[in-house]
């Protein structure tokens, strides 16, 4: 079973540069726990004790799994599952 | 440094001034590589308000794939400030995730004197860099 997922510029750190690896799982939550057992760390930059980080973007396909299951969103073979860090700031 | 044409510096500030009071927000695309700013994207500022912007995520999974099938990438990540100066707050800097971009804020808290000044931020550290309009 392989599920694609892109890795964003700034978390290539975790993949020896690699844009792109490949993971298994029947959730993203499964998914990203099997990511983490090839590139420790990768994990905790996507995930918090409340569940999905607030500023990180993750996309089964073309579709925010905010408004999918979150880490419940079940994934399967063929999926591409891609990781973008949100674009925000402020005046302060 | 920042090379920027000049049609894409008046775009930049056209949309800050027409946002104001809320923060606007977009991206240049340009070649991969190149650091030549070439198209203007305005982003929608999914939070509306005048003190914080966000892209919208839709919109901004569609962007980026959009850059990646033409093999471009956000050469300038810009927003505007309305009522502060036109430097990168302790927000921005936190949220600052693309290294290879220039960071430009635009200060609308001038009704008649815009500001525009860009940044490299990079691990945290903010480094201002000279900007050259193009004509």
């Amino acid at each position: 079973m392989a599920i694609e997922v892109r890795i964003p510029t700034i978390l290539r750190t975790y993949t020896d540069g690699a844009k792109q690896v490949e993971g298994a799982g029947s959730t993203l939550g499964e998914l990203l726990v099997d990511l983490d057992a090839k590139h420790s760390g990768l994990r905790d930059r996507l995930v918090d004790d409340g569940g999905l980080r607030r500023f990180v973007n993750v996309y089964l396909n073309d579709e925010d799994v905010r408004f999918l299951a979150g880490l419940d969103t079940p994934v399967k073979d063929g999926d591409t599952v891609t990781v973008l860090p949100a674009v925000a700031g402020g005046a302060v | 440094m920042l090379a920027i044409p000049r049609d894409l510096h008046d775009k930049i500030v056209a949309h800050a001034r027409a946002d104001h009071p809320d923060e606007a927000c977009g991206v240049l695309a340009g070649p991969a590589g190149s650091d030549r700013p070439e198209r203007f994207i305005p982003m929608t500022n999914a939070a509306r308000s005048p003190t914080f912007y966000e892209f919208d995520s839709t919109e901004q999974f569609r962007v980026w794939r959009e850059m990646d099938d033409h093999d471009e990438e956000p050469v300038v990540i810009y927003h505007s400030h309305t009522a502060t100066e036109a430097y990168p707050s302790r927000t921005d800097v936190s949220y600052a995730n693309e290294p290879g971009a220039h960071y430009v804020l635009v200060s609308t808290r001038d009704p008649d004197q815009a500001e525009f000044r860009s940044f490299r931020i990079i691990e945290g550290q903010v480094t201002e860099e000279p900007v050259t309009v193009v004509e």
